[in-house]
Protein backbone atom coordinates (compact mmCIF):
# COMPACT_ATOMS: atom_id res chain seq x y z
CA UNK A 1 0.00 0.00 0.00
CA UNK A 2 2.62 2.31 1.30
CA UNK A 3 4.49 2.12 -2.35
CA UNK A 4 1.13 2.30 -4.20
CA UNK A 5 0.88 5.90 -2.44
CA UNK A 6 4.48 6.93 -2.93
CA UNK A 7 3.84 6.17 -6.95
CA UNK A 8 0.31 8.00 -6.83
CA UNK A 9 2.32 11.24 -5.03
CA UNK A 10 5.45 11.25 -7.52
CA UNK A 11 2.99 10.43 -10.18
CA UNK A 12 0.81 13.66 -9.70
CA UNK A 13 3.15 16.33 -10.66
CA UNK A 14 3.94 14.72 -14.19
CA UNK A 15 -0.16 15.01 -14.92
CA UNK A 16 -0.63 18.29 -13.96
CA UNK A 17 -0.30 19.97 -17.77
CA UNK A 18 -2.83 16.86 -18.41
CA UNK A 19 -5.09 17.83 -15.55
CA UNK A 20 -5.46 21.63 -16.74
CA UNK A 21 -5.76 19.97 -20.28
CA UNK A 22 -8.14 17.25 -19.98
CA UNK A 23 -10.77 19.60 -17.29
CA UNK A 24 -11.18 21.96 -20.27
CA UNK A 25 -11.48 19.57 -22.94
CA UNK A 26 -13.57 17.45 -21.43
CA UNK A 27 -15.84 20.58 -20.34
CA UNK A 28 -15.64 21.71 -23.89
CA UNK A 29 -16.99 18.09 -24.81
CA UNK A 30 -19.27 17.61 -21.88
CA UNK A 31 -20.94 20.90 -23.21
CA UNK A 32 -20.83 19.87 -26.54
CA UNK A 33 -22.65 16.20 -26.07
CA UNK A 34 -25.83 18.39 -23.98
CA UNK A 35 -26.28 20.72 -27.00
CA UNK A 36 -26.51 17.72 -29.21
CA UNK A 37 -29.39 16.81 -26.34
CA UNK A 38 -26.90 13.69 -24.41
CA UNK A 39 -26.34 14.30 -20.97
CA UNK A 40 -24.07 13.98 -18.24
CA UNK A 41 -24.28 9.65 -18.55
CA UNK A 42 -24.19 9.12 -22.12
CA UNK A 43 -20.84 12.13 -21.73
CA UNK A 44 -19.53 10.38 -18.95
CA UNK A 45 -20.30 6.71 -20.25
CA UNK A 46 -18.01 7.70 -23.31
CA UNK A 47 -15.45 9.48 -21.56
CA UNK A 48 -14.90 6.02 -19.49
CA UNK A 49 -15.03 3.51 -22.37
CA UNK A 50 -13.37 5.31 -25.49
CA UNK A 51 -10.72 7.81 -23.75
CA UNK A 52 -9.94 8.81 -26.89
CA UNK A 53 -10.65 12.98 -27.59
CA UNK A 54 -10.50 13.17 -30.75
CA UNK A 55 -12.43 10.00 -31.48
CA UNK A 56 -14.88 11.18 -28.90
CA UNK A 57 -15.19 15.12 -30.54
CA UNK A 58 -15.76 12.66 -34.08
CA UNK A 59 -18.16 10.18 -32.78
CA UNK A 60 -20.70 13.51 -32.22
CA UNK A 61 -21.05 13.29 -35.70
CA UNK A 62 -22.20 9.55 -35.82
CA UNK A 63 -24.78 10.16 -32.84
CA UNK A 64 -26.25 12.75 -34.96
CA UNK A 65 -26.77 11.45 -38.48
CA UNK A 66 -27.81 8.21 -39.91
CA UNK A 67 -27.11 4.96 -37.81
CA UNK A 68 -23.92 3.58 -39.49
CA UNK A 69 -21.41 1.43 -37.35
CA UNK A 70 -19.40 0.67 -40.58
CA UNK A 71 -18.76 3.88 -41.12
CA UNK A 72 -17.81 5.01 -37.68
CA UNK A 73 -15.71 1.76 -37.21
CA UNK A 74 -13.75 2.88 -40.16
CA UNK A 75 -12.92 6.52 -39.13
CA UNK A 76 -12.71 5.61 -35.43
CA UNK A 77 -9.41 3.30 -36.88
CA UNK A 78 -8.27 6.05 -39.07
CA UNK A 79 -8.10 8.35 -36.19
CA UNK A 80 -7.20 6.63 -33.69
CA UNK A 81 -3.84 4.81 -35.98
CA UNK A 82 -1.84 6.58 -34.50
CA UNK A 83 -2.06 4.65 -31.09
CA UNK A 84 0.15 1.56 -32.81
CA UNK A 85 2.87 3.62 -32.54
CA UNK A 86 2.76 4.33 -29.02
CA UNK A 87 1.97 0.74 -28.64
CA UNK A 88 5.23 -0.45 -30.47
CA UNK A 89 7.12 2.40 -28.69
CA UNK A 90 5.97 1.06 -25.45
CA UNK A 91 6.26 -3.06 -25.72
CA UNK A 92 9.72 -2.45 -24.07
CA UNK A 93 8.59 -0.30 -20.80
CA UNK A 94 5.34 -2.19 -20.68
CA UNK A 95 6.32 -5.99 -20.90
CA UNK A 96 6.73 -6.95 -17.68
CA UNK A 97 3.69 -4.96 -16.05
CA UNK A 98 1.77 -8.13 -15.08
CA UNK A 99 -1.47 -7.48 -14.43
CA UNK A 100 -1.35 -3.58 -14.33
CA UNK A 101 -0.71 -3.94 -17.93
CA UNK A 102 -4.23 -4.30 -20.01
CA UNK A 103 -5.41 -1.00 -18.23
CA UNK A 104 -1.77 0.93 -19.04
CA UNK A 105 -2.84 -0.48 -22.49
CA UNK A 106 -6.44 0.44 -22.42
CA UNK A 107 -5.30 4.12 -21.38
CA UNK A 108 -2.54 5.15 -24.30
CA UNK A 109 -3.95 8.18 -25.14
CA UNK A 110 -1.92 11.33 -26.66
CA UNK A 111 -1.46 12.67 -23.69
CA UNK A 112 -0.70 9.53 -21.38
CA UNK A 113 1.48 8.20 -24.02
CA UNK A 114 3.74 11.34 -24.70
CA UNK A 115 4.84 11.56 -20.71
CA UNK A 116 5.01 7.87 -19.97
CA UNK A 117 7.01 7.67 -23.18
CA UNK A 118 9.59 10.37 -21.74
CA UNK A 119 9.70 9.61 -18.61
CA UNK A 120 11.67 7.40 -16.40
CA UNK A 121 10.07 6.23 -13.37
CA UNK A 122 11.93 7.77 -10.10
CA UNK A 123 14.38 4.53 -8.80
CA UNK A 124 13.00 4.26 -5.41
CA UNK A 125 9.58 4.42 -7.26
CA UNK A 126 7.43 1.05 -8.66
CA UNK A 127 7.75 1.53 -12.59
CA UNK A 128 4.51 0.07 -13.08
CA UNK A 129 2.66 1.82 -10.34
CA UNK A 130 3.68 4.59 -11.37
CA UNK A 131 2.47 4.52 -14.99
CA UNK A 132 -0.72 3.24 -13.76
CA UNK A 133 -1.26 6.33 -11.88
CA UNK A 134 -0.16 8.39 -14.40
CA UNK A 135 -2.53 6.74 -16.39
CA UNK A 136 -5.59 6.76 -14.19
CA UNK A 137 -5.07 10.25 -13.02
CA UNK A 138 -5.54 11.31 -16.74
CA UNK A 139 -8.33 9.05 -17.08
CA UNK A 140 -10.17 10.39 -14.61
CA UNK A 141 -9.71 14.05 -15.22
CA UNK A 142 -10.85 13.22 -18.50
CA UNK A 143 -14.23 12.18 -17.00
CA UNK A 144 -14.38 14.22 -14.45
CA UNK A 145 -14.12 17.43 -17.27
CA UNK A 146 -16.57 15.33 -19.64
CA UNK A 147 -18.61 15.20 -16.74
CA UNK A 148 -18.63 18.75 -15.26
CA UNK A 149 -19.23 19.94 -18.43
CA UNK A 150 -22.10 17.82 -19.42
CA UNK A 151 -23.35 19.82 -15.86
CA UNK A 152 -23.12 22.84 -16.67
CA UNK A 153 -24.42 22.83 -20.21
CA UNK A 154 -24.73 25.73 -22.03
CA UNK A 155 -24.34 27.86 -18.97
CA UNK A 156 -20.38 28.66 -19.37
CA UNK A 157 -19.91 32.24 -20.16
CA UNK A 158 -16.16 32.64 -19.60
CA UNK A 159 -13.78 33.31 -22.77
CA UNK A 160 -11.66 29.98 -23.26
CA UNK A 161 -11.11 30.28 -26.20
CA UNK A 162 -7.36 29.24 -26.63
CA UNK A 163 -7.29 27.40 -23.61
CA UNK A 164 -6.96 24.01 -25.75
CA UNK A 165 -3.29 25.08 -27.09
CA UNK A 166 -1.94 24.03 -23.51
CA UNK A 167 -2.19 20.37 -25.30
CA UNK A 168 0.07 21.86 -27.69
CA UNK A 169 2.47 23.44 -25.63
CA UNK A 170 2.82 19.95 -23.61
CA UNK A 171 3.81 18.27 -26.65
CA UNK A 172 6.12 20.91 -27.91
CA UNK A 173 7.30 20.86 -24.61
CA UNK A 174 7.90 16.83 -24.47
CA UNK A 175 9.77 17.57 -27.96
CA UNK A 176 11.82 20.22 -26.99
CA UNK A 177 13.28 17.67 -24.08
CA UNK A 178 13.44 15.13 -26.26
CA UNK A 179 15.88 17.66 -28.71
CA UNK A 180 18.23 18.40 -26.04
CA UNK A 181 19.66 14.78 -26.61
CA UNK A 182 21.44 14.93 -29.46
CA UNK A 183 20.67 11.33 -30.24
CA UNK A 184 17.24 11.97 -30.66
CA UNK A 185 17.35 14.47 -33.18
CA UNK A 186 17.56 12.52 -36.40
CA UNK A 187 14.14 10.48 -35.77
CA UNK A 188 12.38 13.71 -34.30
CA UNK A 189 13.28 15.43 -37.84
CA UNK A 190 12.23 12.63 -39.53
CA UNK A 191 8.64 12.86 -37.58
CA UNK A 192 8.30 16.66 -38.20
CA UNK A 193 9.39 16.65 -41.55
CA UNK A 194 6.90 13.67 -42.81
CA UNK A 195 4.43 14.94 -40.96
CA UNK A 196 4.32 18.51 -42.99
CA UNK A 197 4.88 16.97 -46.30
CA UNK A 198 2.04 14.98 -45.83
CA UNK A 199 0.12 17.21 -44.15
CA UNK A 200 0.75 19.38 -47.46
CA UNK A 201 0.01 17.32 -49.88
CA UNK A 202 -3.24 15.18 -48.03
CA UNK A 203 -4.36 17.92 -46.17
CA UNK A 204 -5.49 18.32 -42.43
CA UNK A 205 -7.73 15.32 -42.22
CA UNK A 206 -6.31 12.82 -43.90
CA UNK A 207 -2.48 13.27 -43.53
CA UNK A 208 -2.24 10.96 -40.55
CA UNK A 209 -2.15 7.52 -41.93
CA UNK A 210 0.10 8.74 -44.84
CA UNK A 211 2.55 10.61 -42.21
CA UNK A 212 2.72 7.45 -40.25
CA UNK A 213 3.61 5.30 -43.55
CA UNK A 214 6.22 7.62 -44.66
CA UNK A 215 7.82 7.63 -40.82
CA UNK A 216 8.39 3.93 -40.72
CA UNK A 217 9.70 4.24 -44.48
CA UNK A 218 12.45 6.80 -43.38
CA UNK A 219 13.09 4.95 -40.38
CA UNK A 220 13.52 1.60 -42.28
CA UNK A 221 15.31 2.91 -45.58
CA UNK A 222 17.74 4.72 -43.14
CA UNK A 223 17.77 2.79 -39.76
CA UNK A 224 21.62 2.02 -40.03
CA UNK A 225 21.94 5.85 -39.62
CA UNK A 226 19.52 5.83 -37.08
CA UNK A 227 20.54 3.60 -35.00
CA UNK A 228 22.31 4.18 -31.26
CA UNK A 229 25.96 3.19 -30.87
CA UNK A 230 25.06 1.67 -27.51
CA UNK A 231 22.50 -0.78 -29.09
CA UNK A 232 24.68 -1.50 -31.98
CA UNK A 233 27.19 -2.76 -29.76
CA UNK A 234 25.18 -4.60 -27.47
CA UNK A 235 22.59 -6.22 -29.95
CA UNK A 236 25.08 -6.96 -32.92
CA UNK A 237 23.01 -5.53 -35.60
CA UNK A 238 24.57 -4.66 -38.94
CA UNK B 1 -30.93 12.67 -29.53
CA UNK B 2 -30.85 11.29 -33.58
CA UNK B 3 -30.84 7.86 -32.30
CA UNK B 4 -31.99 5.62 -30.39
CA UNK B 5 -30.25 4.73 -27.02
CA UNK B 6 -29.58 0.94 -28.31
CA UNK B 7 -27.90 3.02 -31.24
CA UNK B 8 -26.26 4.96 -29.08
CA UNK B 9 -24.81 2.37 -26.72
CA UNK B 10 -23.80 0.13 -30.36
CA UNK B 11 -21.85 3.17 -31.76
CA UNK B 12 -20.46 3.80 -28.01
CA UNK B 13 -19.22 -0.06 -28.17
CA UNK B 14 -17.67 0.38 -31.57
CA UNK B 15 -15.77 3.46 -31.10
CA UNK B 16 -14.38 1.68 -28.29
CA UNK B 17 -13.49 -1.16 -29.67
CA UNK B 18 -12.03 0.58 -32.60
CA UNK B 19 -10.01 2.46 -30.62
CA UNK B 20 -8.94 -0.40 -28.14
CA UNK B 21 -7.98 -2.27 -31.37
CA UNK B 22 -5.61 0.59 -31.94
CA UNK B 23 -4.04 0.45 -28.56
CA UNK B 24 -3.51 -3.25 -28.24
CA UNK B 25 -2.49 -4.76 -31.77
CA UNK B 26 1.20 -4.03 -31.19
CA UNK B 27 1.22 -5.69 -27.81
CA UNK B 28 -0.58 -8.67 -29.37
CA UNK B 29 1.14 -8.72 -32.70
CA UNK B 30 5.24 -8.62 -30.71
CA UNK B 31 4.28 -10.70 -27.93
CA UNK B 32 6.68 -13.05 -26.45
CA UNK B 33 8.97 -13.18 -30.07
CA UNK B 34 9.24 -9.16 -29.80
CA UNK B 35 13.05 -9.47 -27.67
CA UNK B 36 14.92 -11.43 -30.44
CA UNK B 37 13.28 -8.74 -33.20
CA UNK B 38 15.66 -6.42 -33.60
CA UNK B 39 13.96 -4.42 -36.51
CA UNK B 40 10.72 -4.07 -33.67
CA UNK B 41 13.26 -2.93 -30.87
CA UNK B 42 14.78 -0.47 -33.23
CA UNK B 43 11.22 0.96 -34.11
CA UNK B 44 11.01 1.18 -30.33
CA UNK B 45 14.06 3.10 -30.00
CA UNK B 46 13.20 5.69 -32.40
CA UNK B 47 9.33 5.64 -32.76
CA UNK B 48 8.85 7.59 -29.59
CA UNK B 49 10.53 10.70 -30.78
CA UNK B 50 9.50 10.40 -34.31
CA UNK B 51 5.83 10.24 -33.14
CA UNK B 52 5.84 13.12 -30.72
CA UNK B 53 7.17 15.45 -33.85
CA UNK B 54 4.29 14.13 -35.23
CA UNK B 55 2.38 14.60 -32.87
CA UNK B 56 3.42 17.97 -32.31
CA UNK B 57 2.33 18.73 -36.43
CA UNK B 58 -1.04 17.28 -35.25
CA UNK B 59 -1.79 19.50 -33.06
CA UNK B 60 -1.01 22.36 -35.27
CA UNK B 61 -3.10 20.90 -38.13
CA UNK B 62 -5.89 22.86 -38.42
CA UNK B 63 -3.47 26.31 -38.30
CA UNK B 64 -4.41 28.43 -40.93
CA UNK B 65 -2.05 30.25 -43.05
CA UNK B 66 -4.80 32.39 -45.14
CA UNK B 67 -6.63 34.29 -42.32
CA UNK B 68 -5.40 37.01 -40.92
CA UNK B 69 -3.29 35.67 -38.11
CA UNK B 70 -1.25 33.86 -40.64
CA UNK B 71 -0.46 31.28 -38.08
CA UNK B 72 1.61 33.96 -35.97
CA UNK B 73 -0.29 33.02 -32.42
CA UNK B 74 1.13 29.82 -32.44
CA UNK B 75 4.44 30.50 -33.93
CA UNK B 76 4.68 33.48 -31.06
CA UNK B 77 3.59 31.15 -28.05
CA UNK B 78 5.72 27.97 -29.29
CA UNK B 79 9.03 30.64 -29.85
CA UNK B 80 8.03 31.63 -26.08
CA UNK B 81 7.81 28.18 -24.95
CA UNK B 82 10.97 27.17 -26.34
CA UNK B 83 12.56 30.01 -25.19
CA UNK B 84 11.64 29.51 -21.72
CA UNK B 85 11.69 26.18 -21.71
CA UNK B 86 15.75 26.64 -22.73
CA UNK B 87 15.94 29.16 -19.94
CA UNK B 88 14.42 27.47 -17.38
CA UNK B 89 14.21 24.04 -17.76
CA UNK B 90 10.61 24.24 -15.61
CA UNK B 91 7.81 22.26 -17.83
CA UNK B 92 4.89 23.36 -16.36
CA UNK B 93 6.40 26.95 -16.11
CA UNK B 94 6.70 26.39 -20.42
CA UNK B 95 2.87 25.36 -20.41
CA UNK B 96 0.91 27.20 -18.28
CA UNK B 97 3.11 30.67 -19.67
CA UNK B 98 3.25 29.49 -23.39
CA UNK B 99 -1.30 28.71 -23.17
CA UNK B 100 -1.74 31.55 -21.45
CA UNK B 101 0.46 33.94 -24.06
CA UNK B 102 -1.60 32.15 -27.06
CA UNK B 103 -4.80 32.55 -24.90
CA UNK B 104 -4.16 36.29 -24.97
CA UNK B 105 -2.98 36.22 -28.74
CA UNK B 106 -5.84 35.32 -30.13
CA UNK B 107 -8.49 36.66 -27.70
CA UNK B 108 -7.22 40.04 -27.69
CA UNK B 109 -4.28 40.82 -30.37
CA UNK B 110 -5.42 38.54 -33.24
CA UNK B 111 -9.11 38.57 -33.09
Amino acid sequence: MKEKIMALKVAFPYTIPVLTGFTFLGIAYGILMSSKGYGAGWTVLMSLMVFAGSAQYITINFLTTIFNPINAFLITLMINARHLFYGISMLDKYNDSGKLKPYLIFGLCDETFSIVCSTEAPKDVDKDWFYFFITLLNHAYWVLGSFLGAWLGSKISFNTKGLDFVLTALFVVIFIGQWKNKENRKPAIVGVVCSIICLIIFGQDNFIIPSMAAILIVLTIWRKEFIKKDILTKEGIQ
Amino acid sequence: MTLTSTQTILIICIVTLGTMITRFLPFILFKGNKSNNTYIKYLGQVLPYATIGLLVVYCLRNVNFKTPSYGFPEAIAIVCIIILHYWKENTLLSIGAGTVIYMILVQFVFV
